[in-house]
């Protein structure tokens, strides 16, 4: 069911997801990114710029937590605007030959504002990675008709 | 290394071409773990009114970093790749980016600012579609489309920060 506008009220839950994270996972929105920055699969490069081990691209993060809007709203052009600030690193533990996730990234998502005349309404994301507020101001506005 | 303060106010022209490709929009969307079908069967993207595959709303990154990494790669920015922080993200979408697109990104830097011993850059890139058929020259920049806007601030911090 696509959401329709009208219907839609501020503060509405569009629902949750939880997202894991393996090193793995990295590596491979290194390889499609092309962002290949060590910081985000080699240990000791890692800790050697003084971060706590290897962290998520915040990218990653971004990129991943926005499907909760995505499939929310039925068609990923729907998503005309999309902005967060990145507010702490997600570490990523080695979990390499395990079924352990490294990481879990927890995102929810409610109706901040809704503007008739345009047809939009944005979403605003809550995500969180072990217990802390990882994005802020995460927002993204949803063409919806 | 000290950040050039005159840095605010330059551009860098639309260099080369990049191509999207449906192989590459389904790897950078199993990548971020999108699943919407959209991103994935032709069908599924024409029922929803696109000639070809969607890309998931963070793609434009790729077109964005290759513009921006003009500015970092620049020996004249005085930019410490080792010391970037990305601070914060927006894409503004014109369009929806399609497989099959030609895209080409203008870059400008519209903010340096002084934090600490570092700094905070912003980058807008401006990303366009060429026409198809469209080469290289002034054909290809008068035949081109606004797809999305990508602003981008990245710190760069100072030594000891």
């Amino acid at each position: 069911m696509t959401p329709t506008l009208s219907e839609l009220a501020v503060g509405q839950d569009i629902g949750s997801r939880s997202i894991s994270v393996t090193r793995t996972d990295l590596v491979k929105y290194a390889g499609a990114s092309g962002d290949f920055n060590p910081i985000h699969w080699n240990e000791a490069f890692a800790t050697g710029v003084g971060l706590p081990g290897v962290i998520a691209h915040g990218m990653f993060t971004m990129g991943s937590a926005v499907q909760l809007v995505t499939d929310w709203a039925g068609d990923p052009a729907a998503v005309i605007d999309f902005q967060t600030r990145f507010t702490k690193p997600v570490p990523v533990s080695d979990t390499t030959g395990t079924a352990e996730a490294g990481a879990v990234i927890e995102v929810s998502g409610a109706i901040g504002a809704l503007d008739a005349a345009v047809g939009t309404a944005r979403v605003d994301l809550t995500v969180v990675s072990g217990g802390q507020k990882v994005l802020m101001k995460a927002q993204a506005v949803v063409r919806l008709a | 290394m000290t950040i050039n303060p005159d840095l605010q106010g330059r551009s860098y022209p639309a260099k080369e071409v990049y191509d999207v490709g449906r192989e590459k929009i389904r790897e950078f969307a199993r990548a971020v773990k999108a699943t919407h079908p959209a991103h994935f069967e032709v069908d599924a993207a024409r029922a929803l009114g696109h000639s070809d595959l969607v890309a998931p709303p963070t793609f434009a990154i790729i077109v964005a970093q290759r513009a921006d990494a003009q500015l970092i790669e620049d020996p004249d920015a005085g930019i410490d790749f080792s010391r970037v922080v990305h601070a914060d993200q927006r894409f503004i979408h014109h369009r929806p980016i399609i497989a099959g697109d030609r895209l080409v990104a203008e870059l400008h830097v519209d903010g340096v600012r002084a934090m600490g011993g570092g700094a905070m850059i912003t980058t807008r890139s401006e990303i366009f579609a060429l026409a198809a058929g469209a080469t290289d020259g002034e054909a290809r920049d008068e035949a081109r489309e606004a797809v999305a806007t990508a602003t981008s601030s990245i710190l760069v911090r100072g030594e000891g920060q």
